[in-house]
């Protein structure tokens, strides 16, 4: 009796988080005459690709697909090189600003950005950098770096210290050291604290929507997206085509994610 | 044996030596990119919002530059309306609704995981997982698609379950209906976090404990209130101040579906401030706005930033 409960209760929770998303994917497949009609189907009885060819082919897809990449994937660089040697310096050195940086970058990694845009626009405005992509690049970078610096921090500290000096007794420099022993280890951490920047940056609206506004050809997915009504009008399963396209990367990065994140390499790399 | 020593003890002199003389300089080096970059695209957005917020700096200065001190004009205007007053209660009221519901679906999930079979278990958390991986903006467009008037499955759910008033119901038209829906919407998205930290850290929780309040005596209700919510009190804490931040923070949900309408009834303080700047081009005001919003989550961001503190033991 507990038990029936318990799994009803399961289902429910399982249902209303998956409901929204199979919608969308069933309401892409579906042709137009099947998502126009008084009782919705909840299974695509005839599955048609023709809302996805309509997605691919609206005006400026590959544009704004090619811009999101190139925005997303700067960012995410740019906040590894620069958070690769600050979470070193946190977890491997000690200094007497350090808890003062840690401190600084928590509040960072809380900041209000919302509360940010109206400044930033005016920056960006002053600067000549309004409709111009680095300047997309620029900020997520910004907001992708204090969650870069504390998730690296926590890589680096469980590489244990004795494999570097180690290396350093060998003769190897520090940056040698780091670069031959820490930087391996490291790796599935710096895929995975990429891979979370890369979700971050994609998604992002606020700032692409207050910065990006003159130029067509700049624009993101997520703009894209948001402006579905203008560009596909009351076509729904194109709209929901071009929304399945749009998390289709975030969705394999998720997968990818879940077996990095359980991976034991440092765990084993002393112990084992 | 001691030559063997002393021949493995020299190195490590060494390497300590080395590290401390390069300490001096060395550190700061290499957090120094990552400093310039907050500097300049937080702190200085930050100080550039606050002396706006006390500058006359409408549409002309923003062509023209050369903004005036206006003193505490903005704050005057603001704190001196009623309509930011409205915006402070909406936001208080989105803020509570959203937590409360988050944090008590999250826990209520997060409780009832272990129970599960391995199967199930493991698909209700693969389920969360996809709704955690739904963007933003997915998430809004499904969910314009969902509440649509005549075609949207909720209405067609409602029709059929005999609430007869929702055929061809607008949503989107009606403030609490649409205030009603982004709650449900961010609570929607939001549960999956919360809910499997809590679960992650339930499952850190020995097993004995609460075998011995069972043979105690105690129901499911006091093992909670007296086993689970004390050991995971610093956890509720972190995600709740969390939650708190997120929520009270959130643009893109409102923005993408409403734009903080219909007639104001989902502008928030960030929607708000966005909004002034932006439509009426007064900089000042909204500036003014922000430095108010970030000063009230200042609370919020001191009781966060300690928990943070004590949970990372930096």
């Amino acid at each position: 009796m507990r038990r029936a409960a318990l799994n009803l209760a399961a289902v429910g929770v399982l249902a209303v988080s998956v409901f929204p998303v199979y919608w969308m994917v069933i309401t892409a497949f579906k042709p137009t005459v099947d998502i126009l009609t008084e009782t919705p189907a909840f299974w695509p009885a005839r599955p048609t690709l023709d809302h996805f060819a309509t997605a691919v082919r609206a005006a400026g897809f590959w544009t704004f697909w090619r811009n999101s990449l190139a925005v997303t994937l700067g960012a995410v660089v740019l906040a590894l090189v620069v958070a690769l040697p600050a979470a070193f310096a946190v977890a491997r050195l000690r200094w007497p600003a350090r808890r003062g940086f840690i401190l600084m970058v928590f509040v960072a990694q809380t900041a209000p950005w919302s509360a940010l845009l109206v400044p930033v626009y005016i920056i960006a405005r002053d600067a000549d950098m309004l409709d111009r992509l680095p300047t997309l690049t620029l900020v997520y970078f910004v907001t992708t770096l204090p969650f870069t610096i504390v998730t690296l921090r926590g890589f680096i500290a469980a590489v244990p210290p004795e494999l570097e000096e180690a290396a350093l007794m060998d003769g190897c420099g520090r940056a040698e050291a780091f670069r031959r022993v820490v930087l391996p280890l490291l790796a599935p951490g710096l895929m995975s604290t990429s891979l979370f920047g890369f979700i971050t940056a994609w998604n992002e609206f606020a700032f692409a929507n207050a910065l990006m506004i003159k130029d067509q050809g700049d624009r993101t997915l997520p703009i894209w997206l948001s402006g579905f009504a203008n560009v596909f009008g009351t076509d729904w399963g194109a709209t929901m085509a071009a929304a399945t396209l749009f998390m289709l990367p975030v969705l394999l990065v998720f997968l990818v994610l879940q077996r990095r994140v359980s991976s034991g390499m440092i765990a084993g790399a002393v112990k084992g | 044996m001691a030559r063997a020593l002393a021949r493995t003890a020299r190195p490590a002199l060494v390497v300590e030596a080395r590290t401390r003389r390069k300490g001096a300089f060395w550190p700061y080096l290499l957090v120094a990119p990552a400093l310039a970059a907050f500097a300049c695209l937080l702190v200085y957005p930050l100080a550039r919002s606050v002396v706006i917020s006390f500058q006359h700096f409408r549409l002309g200065e923003l062509i023209r530059g050369g903004a005036a001190f206006a003193g505490l004009a903005n704050y005057a205007e603001a704190l001196g309306g009623p309509e930011f007053w409205a915006v402070v209660r909406r936001t208080f009221l989105w803020t509570a609704a959203n937590v409360v519901l988050i944090m008590v679906i999250a826990t209520a999930v997060a409780l009832m995981l272990p129970h599960l079979g391995r199967r199930m278990r493991l698909a209700v958390m693969s389920g969360m997982v996809l709704t955690w991986a739904t963007p933003v903006l997915a998430a809004t467009t499904i969910f314009q698609w969902l509440f649509q008037s005549r075609l949207g499955v909720v209405n067609w759910v409602l029709v059929r379950l005999g609430f007869d008033s929702f055929r061809d119901y607008t949503w989107f038209a009606d403030g609490r209906a649409t205030f009603a829906i982004l709650v449900a919407l961010v609570v929607w998205q939001s549960v999956p976090f919360a809910a499997l930290t809590l679960y992650a850290g339930l499952t850190t929780i020995p097993g004995e404990l609460y075998e011995a309040a069972r043979i105690d005596g105690a129901g499911p209700w006091q093992v909670f209130g007296r086993v689970t919510f004390p050991i995971l009190r610093p956890l509720f804490g972190l995600i709740t101040s969390l939650e708190v931040i997120w929520v009270l923070t959130c643009f893109a949900q409102i923005w993408a579906i409403s734009k903080g309408g219909p007639g104001g009834a989902t502008a928030t303080l960030p929607v708000y401030a966005f909004q002034i700047a932006q439509s009426l081009h007064r900089y000042d005001l909204g500036s003014a706005v922000s430095t108010l919003t970030v000063l009230m989550l200042l609370a919020v961001l001191v009781v966060h930033l300690r928990r943070m503190f004590r949970e990372e033991g930096a």
